[in-house]
């Protein structure tokens, strides 16, 4: 991909289909299927987290510039520690308060 | 990467010091969203006998919400890719779409808590309320703000034209809307989708 855009933007427009099409596939997936919830909860996690890198990477152009590499390790960073915030309270409030009783 | 293919925006060491710094700011945004979802993961089967989720959430309506910000972003990148042509009158008009979306989707929300507060469901009834209304709206505030400076920079640039500092600012500005798209996949995701079936 080169930095310069010139001509028709088909990165976009591929991007914006298939935000599109993984929204429909979650709502199709949430609605229509009769998986459990555990598995319908990890098919959403796994498109969204696909429609987040499209968005990232398409439309962002998250690797860009000088500092690109310095982009995504920042990104790398606070993603992981999005995940310890909404995990490790979720554990601990859960399992963690279940065992004060 | 070659300096004559490199874009207008990145051209003085100051805006690429902007837009390193503005991806810093959004890994903060990143974990400040990531405190509201985890409060709302803890609470929200806390409905103190008010509503749940299914018994408030219109599918069709965040659907629409869900298109009308995924288009946004969509055109906030169209007008990247016209500034980047040094297309002024294209950046122009795709900012001034994006921002009509995006007022169209803040006129949805607010429409959606009206309609939340008809039902029974304020910020004060229960943890799972509060918490859903502090992620919404910490989401709409920020897409708020967003329509506020873009329309300041799109004031800039028809005074100035597509300069590098201009283009700077207004690839910032994409950034942060690219941004608010990202937080409602997850909000539509694990919010709606989740609290509707589950």
């Amino acid at each position: 991909m080169s930095a310069k855009s010139q001509g028709f933007p088909w990165n976009l427009l591929v991007g914006f289909i298939l935000s599109i099409a993984l929204t429909l596939l979650a709502v199709f997936v949430a609605i229509y299927t009769d998986f459990s919830n555990h598995v319908i909860l990890w098919v959403l996690g796994v498109l969204a987290i696909f429609q987040a890198i499209i968005q990232l990477f398409m439309f962002m152009h998250v690797t860009e510039g000088k500092e690109g590499i310095i982009n995504v390790i920042n990104m790398v960073n606070s993603i992981i520690l999005a995940l310890i915030i909404v995990f490790g309270s979720i554990w601990v409030l859960t399992s963690g308060h279940a065992s004060l009783h | 990467m070659t300096s004559h293919t490199t874009p207008l925006e990145y051209q003085s060491k100051q805006t690429q010091m902007n837009i390193l710094g503005f991806w810093i700011f959004l890994g903060a945004e990143i974990v400040l969203f990531s405190t509201l979802f985890a409060s709302y993961f803890v609470l929200e089967h806390n409905t103190a006998s008010g509503p749940a989720g299914q018994d408030i959430f219109i599918l069709k309506d965040v659907l629409i919400q869900t298109f009308i910000l995924l288009t946004s972003s969509f055109t906030s990148g169209l007008a990247i890719h016209s500034m980047r042509n040094q297309d002024k009158r294209g950046l122009l008009i795709w900012m001034i779409v994006t921002l009509l979306l995006g007022a169209g989707f803040l006129y949805m929300e607010i429409n959606e808590f009206i309609h939340y507060v008809h039902e029974g469901a304020t910020i004060q009834t229960s943890g799972f309320t509060a918490a859903l209304f502090t992620l919404l709206g910490t989401h709409g505030a920020h897409v708020t703000f967003g329509i506020i400076w873009i329309s300041l920079l799109l004031v800039q640039l028809v005074r100035r034209g597509i300069t590098v500092q201009t283009s700077s600012k207004l690839f910032i500005a994409s950034l942060y809307w690219h941004f608010l798209d990202v937080v409602w996949i997850f909000i539509f995701t694990f919010v709606y989708l989740k609290g509707m079936v589950m």
